[in-house]
């Protein structure tokens, strides 16, 4: 893939959460950077990937410490903005989704109020522009009636349909990128697939940049375009999507091979031998800035 | 072993009512592993809960080891089939340790030698003494998962209720807790029924699944008939391609059920 522009780079980035029992450094000189593309961020639980995502953002606890030599933005500086502009980069440059829509959504407003009030608050839009576009939106993520949707209130909507619901809310301001943080791992396998589809297409139609972050490789991999592994906070390795399985690294084999196949035989799984030089070793620098 | 037939179970009245589970009939012989896949809301959790005695307004028979079961249970039941949960945050009591947690069942069972009891099942799961008197939060997700394992086997039974084990652990644990439950059935001719929705964990823990959507069973299929695609019916192929990852082409062609 070839990119005109930078979307977003990160350099050095790290992130630490204090605690009586010393600082936690949960993300540790991380690099990279992206255009309009896929790129997905897999990791185990408590490899730092969902606080990268949050910190592009700047969602974290007050008491984080970031620090970076640059999170920059279509060439802005993000680190250097103030809370009030930040307001303006969130949802109307850059959204996110989160994992579970029955956490995301108010459950006292109907799903079409809340989703035109993103596009009114990012658009300066008249209440009913913003419900033909809201109608509009929630056909483009195939739901089937969206007049009826409109009004329905979140508990009223299955996983799926609550999901779509997000996706809806998070591009109507049409940002030009979007972190998805687990969009579909609460939901079953074909529903997951759907909503990805729909995501996948919304994004290549307007030309986003796009940050799917997941536990699931086997699915990154067939879904982004490129994949950036995490571990302890450390990225081990940036591989393009179609050359995993070729991968020599020893953690993302050891992810591979741990995994059941339906094809596979019952002989014993191997399991993912841990070893602390990987967080010692240098991946920063030049494999990693390399783009696409 | 175990033999459930013409099982129905449903919630509600009126039109409220909701048939979680139709006329659903399946046999585990002795030492086979059983697999309930289907997706959220297909009612597979829910023979479970039937077989275990957690809900008991259900119609049909349920045979252990020849013996039709009531609805209510005697303590010699519970002997016999154990049930592990999907959520190990959940299922384990956050202000017991880990020791009083595995004594309960045995106290009573009123069994001898506690202690020792103890010690030779925490052995058996992989943990080291040393997690005996720890709480739940000071352990993690794939330890705890453990913990539910021993407690379910403390009781030295013959049928294991398995409800989605794995899905809330990492891949990396996941693979290390299916290797137990596999060297465990070896070594002591266990039983399992096993609920996932993940057809590759069925595909390797499984011999025999029965495939389930709303509540009825759309067809019954052994392990080698899934390791090689040969299926009959159309939810379950489309079951199996999604499985197989992200397509874009295929997932056009999905249909409802």
């Amino acid at each position: 893939m070839i990119l005109e522009e930078q979307l977003l780079q990160v350099k050095n980035l790290n992130i630490i959460f204090p605690s009586p029992k010393g600082d936690v450094h949960a993300v540790k000189n991380i690099s990279f950077s992206l255009g309009k593309e896929k790129i997905g961020i897999v990791g185990e639980s408590g490899s730092g990937k969902s606080v990268t995502g949050r910190s592009i953002l700047r969602l974290l606890p007050p008491y984080a410490k970031i620090s970076a030599d640059k999170i920059s933005f279509k060439g802005q500086d993000l680190l250097s903005l103030s809370e009030k502009q930040m307001r303006k980069i969130r949802g109307r440059e850059v959204s996110m989704v989160m994992q579970d829509p029955k956490y995301s959504l108010n459950p006292v407003r109907t799903v079409g109020k809340q989703i035109s009030e993103a596009y009114i608050v990012h658009r300066k839009a008249t209440k009913q522009e913003a419900k033909e576009h809201t109608l509009k939106m929630l056909e483009a993520v195939r739901i089937r009636n969206p007049e009826q949707v409109y009004r329905l209130y979140p508990h009223e909507v299955s996983g799926g349909m609550g999901q779509r619901i997000m996706i809806a809310m998070m591009l109507i301001p049409d940002p030009s990128l979007l972190i998805a943080d687990e969009p579909t791992s609460a939901l079953d396998v074909t529903v997951q697939l759907q909503v990805l589809a729909i995501l996948d297409d919304l994004v290549s139609q307007r030309g986003m940049g796009l940050i799917f972050i997941s536990h699931d490789l086997e699915l990154v991999s067939s879904f982004c375009d490129r994949i950036i592994i995490m571990y302890g906070g450390r990225i081990m390795e940036v591989v393009n999507a179609a050359d995993l399985h070729k991968s020599t690294h020893p953690y993302t084999r050891g992810l591979l091979n741990c995994l059941p196949r339906i094809e596979g035989g019952n002989e014993r799984l191997s399991t993912l031998v841990r070893d602390d030089a990987w967080l010692d070793a240098d991946f920063s620098a030049p494999s990693v800035t390399v783009s696409g | 072993m175990l033999n459930i037939s013409n099982l129905n179970i449903s919630f509600g009245h009126g039109s409220e009512k909701n048939h979680a589970v139709k006329d659903i009939s399946f046999k585990v012989k002795r030492g086979e592993s059983f697999g309930l896949v289907g997706e959220s809301g297909s009612g597979k959790s829910t023979v479970l809960n039937c077989i275990s005695g957690l809900l008991n307004h259900w119609q049909g028979t349920i045979k252990v080891d020849g013996v039709p079961v009531s609805q209510k249970r005697d303590l010699a039941f519970y002997r016999k089939v154990q049930l592990v949960f999907q959520d190990p945050y959940a299922s384990l009591h956050p202000r017991h340790t880990i020791d009083r947690t595995l004594k309960e069942p045995l106290a009573i069972h009123n069994f001898s030698d506690i202690n020792h009891r103890v010690e030779k099942v925490l052995r058996e799961v992989d943990l080291g003494s040393q997690f005996r008197f720890r709480y739940p939060h000071q352990l993690s997700g794939g330890q705890r998962q453990r913990v539910a394992v021993a407690r379910a086997l403390i009781l030295e039974p013959e049928i294991i209720l398995l409800d989605e084990p794995t899905s809330a652990l990492d891949v990396s644990i996941q693979a290390e807790v299916l290797n137990l439950l596999q060297d465990i059935r070896k070594e002591r001719n266990l039983t399992y029924v096993m609920v996932s929705h993940d057809l590759a964990v069925i595909s390797y823990m499984c011999e025999n699944c029965a495939v389930m959507s709303q509540g009825a069973m759309v067809e019954m299929i052994s392990a080698k008939q899934l390791k090689s695609g040969n299926l009959t019916q159309n939810y379950t192929k489309q079951l199996f391609t999604a499985s197989k990852g992200y397509d874009r082409a295929a997932i056009d062609l999905f249909q409802d059920f």
